[in-house]
């Protein structure tokens, strides 16, 4: 995974190229910032394609809307009939979407940073799985309502994150160990999966189906404030550890020389990564493949080292939005969960992954 | 006293003891080696003087406080290591990467002052990679690549200096260059250096300070001239030979015994020490 620009842009060895990059603000009292100029661009153009893909999404559906009259009713101008069908109806849709995405892009970047790995992503280590469980159990053992669902699915996420971390870390992580523990966890979840549909009788097993492709169809503001709450919280903690996550790229042993607390910074971006995960999948189901490809699409635009936090957050939210229109645009409203969108595009992008690791000699 | 010191510590990964009761100075302003044959516990002790393993007993303590009580970052100004192995991130450039290593004096809002521009460009002149400076690091040859990892180190711009094999993997010029770049650090840049070593002619040659290690205990410390002798070499290595003024510097020169001279059991005393486990 060379990034060819930068050659280009070098001129002969010992051309005045630029080694650092990005640009460094400095002010007199001593305060320096570095600001990587390609990267901002980027988180940039993938909010304006969020928010452009947000409008359209809203005015699409049985009632179609042109944009203009979506932006006027969100600024609080439209009709009492378009407020209706905005403010109720799609606009929670639209924002649950934007921020599953944004939730799975930032967990996905974490958890393939933390084991240095792209395929260390929630979907391969069975996050998803596990949060399917809880949600199976709810709805299978209890018959539970929609909000003891998603309390299912957060608790079989947060407990599957917790046993891979157990069965995974031992004396520090190694990328393929977290990688292949996670596959067995996912397994064993996933056959789990398996044996409480057929548990489930006919109307139960339909709801869990539905559930377990992903899908944003009828979701309102109960899931827009839990997720807006933890992201709040979530994402200046993680953000506030991206230096230290940085170094953590580099080895154990080279973060350890330069002063980063090792363990204490992977367990709390760990936690975060998995609740974010987890509260993510509880909120719109397990919407395949966004974790996994939105940091690797971050970083081919960004061509920037490091986790790529930021630019990955915001390609999540722009993908799953995307994706939403797609499969409404291509289906029909309801008929398509976008799970079944991101999951065949993911697939295809992890089939190609795997082909560019191999051939690197990394598999 | 002096600055860095292991005081009666016992080594252990999980249940297994390296070392027991190792007591260990670092003499300030040295260039010292460490030295000894394969799982002798070398690495792991410098592991535990840069507080990378925590001594299951005993203490390791820098500037006279233990080190493990002691801030991260205040610790990573002081003492800098060279690991075995590190990971270039992906896409990084030479310049970049030296960067990192002023981390432990950066800040959320301090991020990248004029001062750490100039410490890193200083660091990477003293390495001889400042030509690369807008290379990728994955585009480099093996001896570039570990002159930049301890132009990043230099960065951290630590009086103390650690390097765990250094030389490992790289083709004699290299090993050579790189030795040659320590020696300049110690002796221009007063840094002390403790460097684990395992060419046995290289440390004789390039270390003020040796402390040669057999089954994690110290068998002599002191400085090259005084303690390389065949005794010292058959009882820490197994292995018989002669020792000879090296024609270049004066320093001890280790020459193995021819196979007709050595008997089987100098063979079999260095099979015996070399399957103990792992260093």
């Amino acid at each position: 995974m060379k990034t060819p620009h930068n050659q280009a842009e070098r001129g002969p060895a010992s051309a005045t190229g630029r080694p650092f990059r990005g640009r460094t603000v400095r002010t007199g009292a001593g305060l320096s910032v570095r600001v990587d100029v390609r990267a901002l661009t980027v988180v940039a153009l993938l909010l304006v394609a969020a928010l452009a893909a947000s409008v359209v999404l809203i005015g699409t559906g049985d009632f179609p809307i042109p944009a203009s009259d979506v932006l006027s009713t969100l600024l609080g101008n439209g009709d009492a009939g378009q407020e209706f069908i905005v403010n109720e109806l799609r606009l929670p849709r639209v924002l649950v979407g934007l921020l599953v995405g944004a939730a799975l892009g930032l967990g996905g970047a974490l958890f393939q940073a933390i084991s240095r790995n792209p395929l260390g992503s929630p979907d391969v280590l069975g996050l998803g799985q596990g949060a399917t469980a809880g949600a199976l159990v709810v709805i299978v053992l209890f018959s539970g309502d929609a909000a003891a669902v998603t309390s299912g699915a957060l608790a079989g996420g947060l407990v599957t994150g917790f046993a891979i971390y157990a069965l995974a870390w031992k004396r520090g992580v190694h990328g393929y160990r977290l990688v292949l523990v996670g596959i067995g966890v996912s397994a064993v979840v996933t056959a789990v999966n398996g044996y409480l549909i057929t548990k489930a009788d006919f109307v139960d097993a339909a709801r869990a189906v539905v559930w377990m492709t992903g899908s944003l169809n009828g979701r309102g503001w109960e899931q827009v404030w839990p997720l807006l709450c933890l992201s709040a919280v979530l994402v200046p903690l993680v953000l506030g550890n991206a230096r230290e996550l940085r170094m953590l790229e580099m080895g154990d042993d080279t973060a350890y020389a330069l002063g980063v607390r090792v363990e204490r910074t992977r367990l709390l971006l760990m936690a975060a990564a998995v609740l974010l995960t987890a509260t993510a999948t509880a909120a719109a189901g397990p919407v395949g493949f966004v974790a996994l490809t939105a940091p690797q699409l971050a970083r081919r635009l960004t061509r920037s080292p490091g986790p790529n936090l930021v630019p990955a957050m915001c390609m999540g939210a722009t993908l799953l939005v995307v994706a939403d229109w797609a499969s409404q645009r291509a289906f029909g409203a309801d008929q398509l969960p976008v799970g079944a969108v991101t999951g065949v595009l993911g697939g295809v992008y992890l089939l190609g992954l795997l082909v560019t690791e191999r051939r690197a000699g990394r598999i | 006293m002096n600055r860095l010191s292991a005081e009666d510590v016992t080594l252990a990964y999980d249940q297994r003891v390296i070392a027991e009761q190792l007591s260990v100075e670092i003499p300030d302003n040295s260039f010292t080696v460490i030295v000894g044959p394969n799982a002798c516990g070398k690495s792991t002790l410098l592991r535990a003087l840069s507080r990378m393993l925590r001594p299951s007993s005993g203490r390791v303590l820098l500037d006279g406080q233990v080190i493990q009580s002691m801030p991260a970052k205040k610790v990573a100004r002081t003492l800098g290591l060279l690991p075995q192995s590190s990971i270039a991130p992906d896409g990084i450039t030479v310049g970049d990467l030296v960067g990192r290593g002023r981390y432990p004096h950066q800040g959320l809002l301090r991020q990248w002052s004029s001062e750490d521009e100039r410490i890193v460009r200083e660091s990477m002149a003293s390495t001889g990679v400042a030509e690369l400076a807008d290379r990728l690091v994955d585009e480099l040859s093996g001896g570039q690549r570990q002159r930049v990892w301890i132009a990043m180190a230099l960065a951290q711009q630590t009086p103390l200096l650690l390097l765990d094999e250094p030389t490992t993997y790289l083709d004699i010029q290299h090993q050579i260059d790189v030795l040659d770049l320590c020696a300049e650090l110690h002796e221009e840049q007063g840094r002390t250096l403790v460097a684990v070593l395992h060419d046995l002619n290289h440390a004789a040659r390039y270390a003020t300070h040796l402390i040669a290690l057999r089954d994690g205990s110290v068998v002599a410390e002191g400085a090259p001239r005084d303690i390389v002798t065949a005794g010292l070499v058959e009882e820490v290595f197994g292995l018989r030979c002669q020792v000879i003024e090296d024609p270049e510097t004066g320093t001890p020169l280790v020459v193995p015994a021819a196979r007709r001279a050595r008997t089987g059991s100098g063979i079999a005393a260095a099979t015996a020490t070399a399957g103990v486990g792992k260093d």
